[in-house]
């Protein structure tokens, strides 16, 4: 399955270039500032699955680096390591780094400011959300890490259900499975994108009480191929990022589906820029085995009207590979992280 | 003989029955010996600091000598010209896990090729990550386990345990690739496929390969691919075209094509691991030969002694008579004078 899967993009993207062809949509120019994080000597950026910024223009980093390790132990073999998060500061100097051998941080998936300036971190191997305090402490965490691995790994589980539920619906906890994203609402109250194993929208109030859930793997609206990203405008409506499906659903605070945008791609990476008139950037990002597709980002109006789009994918400065996440505090400067190319890119849009 | 080449692709392992001893001996005859010094504790070490498995050695054009090897974990160190210690590149970088190959491009950047994680990476000559090629596979999708069966169909943008990397003059970038596909790949400069021949199939035709383990490309932009499980090294045209098979100088180890306008290469007929009874009688020596594959000279073999090879990995020829070799076993790097003008002929 996993080596049909660009075959498939190939086909949805020349199959699908007739059907979409209106208005053709307009470039937006833009450039890449070189060298936009300066990293000491002995740190090296790996997969960059999440980048963001504070209030003050720090940028932290959740990159897929180091060495996941398996130790064994007993009759069971026990994983750790191999991701790490980094923070600079507004002139990409490097400050520090934050959760260094900490038990959550496996395989880097996303990393949010939220308007307090708390560092959350998605784990997808971990299956963690994690709060940290401005200061690095952690404040909270969501989800938890399985004890131990198993080697040779068994048949995927396929998405889970509490019993009776529908595949992916998961459970009414906050168990997650391969965790994607995490936003916040005016209340403070959180929501989990539950992700690439669950198909599901997990809420929790902002002392992390479990609200509710919805969503199911499947095509109708509503369900999610897979839940990759989300972001929450400052109306309270939650914009998904459903991957499977090439689409960004959109909900209100209690879950009831209000529309869809399906005109933009592969909805790998979200972000909502803040201020009175808000903008969706998304990211239709390549495939990580694939560079001659898609690539390239597109800012949006929030009733889904597009603005323009701009980049491809490929491994130059302002070219991208597999973007999974955009950071767009400012309108028209945004950090994008990027899989394939190991990298942060500062952008700023003319 | 099939099975095991079945068993090797299948399953990539190394250090099964290997082939028949009578194989791995070169078929040319009266080659003359080059004689040739090791430079006496070339390398110098930090104390805490050891070399592993030294698979990968390049030399930049200042003479600065880089060694890949398969430390506690995978790490590159940077020697200068004398073999003092200078530091160390992509500590704790994701795109090392398991070493293969290091080489120096024409502007000095430095290019690993790492066959654990699958990643071909183009470091600044300062060590920073210019360029990744390939992609680790995910660990939260579960790939922690030895793959069996058939190999998967090869993808343009990842490998399979890739072996080296070289270039041409125009900047194209050339991958082997590698243990578990048996293909060369060809980029552009930028990174995007422009061709490959082979798959992920092994074969013997030319232009099928049976474990590719190392390549260089020489000043006309043709490609030298040691094509190590068929006993042969395969040249190939720019557009990778099969041109030319050397068949005569043993096992396709590891290939070097020195720099300078009369270019030389430089083959090695590595003893096997293992050190079975007799196989060093016919194996470990390293051929200096002329590209059209008319053999120069030969030299070394193999024992564990300084001086001797111990299943040589990897050859650093940018100066045709000061050869850098990075041995497997013995987790060693020597530097080798060579005094061509003293060979003789000499019957084994």
């Amino acid at each position: 399955m996993k080596c049909l899967l660009p075959l498939l993009l190939t086909a949805a993207v020349l199959g699908a270039a007739p059907v979409v062809a209106q208005t053709p949509v307009p470039e937006i120019a833009f450039d890449s500032a070189p060298n936009p994080l300066a990293l000491p000597d002995d740190i090296y950026l790996g997969e960059t699955a999440g980048v963001a910024t504070n209030s003050k223009g720090d940028v932290f980093v959740y990159t897929r680096t180091g060495h996941p390790t398996v130790s064994l132990g007993g009759a069971r073999a026990f994983a750790h390591g191999g991701s790490r998060l980094f923070e600079f500061d507004r002139n990409g100097k490097f400050v520090r780094e934050i959760g260094q051998n900490s038990y959550g941080l496996m395989y880097a998936q996303q990393v949010r400011i939220d308007p307090q300036d708390n560092i959350w971190i998605v784990d997808q191997m971990t299956n963690y959300v994690i709060k940290f305090d401005p200061e690095g402490r952690v404040a909270m965490l969501l989800g938890r890490k399985a004890e131990a691995i198993t080697i040779p790994a068994p048949p995927a589980r396929g998405p889970q259900a509490i019993a009776g539920g529908a595949p992916g619906a998961g459970e009414q906890t906050d168990l997650f499975d391969r965790p994607t994203d995490v936003a916040w609402d005016g209340a403070g109250n959180i929501y989990v994108s539950d992700g690439l194993g669950n198909a599901r929208v997990a809420k929790f109030n902002k002392n992390g009480v479990f609200i509710k859930s919805w969503g199911a793997k499947g095509t109708e609206q509503g369900n999610f191929g897979n839940a990759r990203a989300i972001a929450v405008d400052a109306r309270g409506t939650v914009y998904v990022g459903d991957g499977g499906n090439r689409r960004i659903e959109l909900f209100d605070g209690d879950g009831n589906f209000k529309t869809q945008y399906t005109n933009i791609g592969t909805p790998q990476a979200l972000c909502i820029t803040p201020g009175p008139n808000q903008f969706i950037y998304s990211s239709n990002s390549n495939p990580p085995n694939d560079i001659d597709v898609a690539g390239e980002i597109y800012k949006m109006r929030l009733d889904g009207s597009i603005v323009g789009k701009f980049g491809r994918a490929g491994k130059l400065p302002k070219e991208f590979g597999t973007v999974n996440a955009i950071d767009c505090r400012n309108d028209n400067t945004l950090y994008v992280g990027e899989i394939g190319n190991m990298r942060v890119q500062k952008l700023t849009l003319r | 003989m099939q099975r095991w080449l079945a068993s090797l692709s299948a399953t990539g392992l190394l250090l099964c029955a290997g082939p028949a001893l009578a194989q791995l001996k070169a078929t040319a005859q009266n080659v003359p010996e080059i004689p040739y010094d090791s430079v006496p504790n070339f390398l110098k070490l930090p104390v805490g600091e050891y070399l592993g498995e030294a698979v990968g050695v390049a030399t930049n054009s200042k003479g600065h000598v880089f060694v890949y090897h398969r430390s506690a974990t995978t790490r590159l160190f940077e020697f200068d010209q004398n073999g003092n210690f200078l530091k160390e590149i992509g500590k704790g970088y994701y795109g090392f896990e398991f070493a293969h190959s290091v080489r120096v491009d024409a502007q000095d950047n430095i290019w690993t090729v790492d066959e654990g994680t699958n990643v071909v990476t183009k470091f600044s000559p300062e060590g920073k990550v210019l360029m990744v090629l390939g992609r680790r596979p995910p660990a939260v999708a579960g790939e922690v386990a030895t793959t069996t069966g058939p190999n998967q169909p090869s993808q343009k943008y990842i490998f399979c345990r890739p072996t080296d990397v070289g270039w041409d003059p125009q900047e194209n970038i050339f991958v082997s690739d590698g243990y578990c596909n048996n293909r060369v790949v060809k980029y552009d400069r930028n990174g995007r496929f422009l061709a490959q021949v082979g798959s992920e199939k092994a074969g013997k035709e030319p232009g099928q390969f049976s474990l590719p383990h190392g390549i260089a490309v020489d000043g006309q932009g043709s490609v030298y691919v040691a094509d190590r499980s068929n006993f042969r090294y395969q040249v190939l045209d720019n557009n990778l075209k099969p041109r030319a098979t050397y068949d005569n100088v043993g096992v396709g180890w590891t290939v070097c094509v020195s720099q300078g306008p009369h270019q030389y290469l430089f083959a090695s007929n590595s003893n096997p691991n293992g050190n079975r009874p007799g196989s060093w009688a016919i194996t470990g020596e390293i051929y200096k030969m002329e590209l059209d594959g008319t053999i120069l000279g030969r030299f070394g073999h193999a024992s564990k002694e300084f001086g001797g090879f111990q299943v040589v990995h990897m050859v650093d020829c940018r100066n045709p008579n000061e050869i850098v070799v990075g041995e497997i076993e013995s987790w060693r790097v020597q530097k080798l004078i060579l005094k061509p003008q003293a060979a003789k002929a000499v019957t084994r």
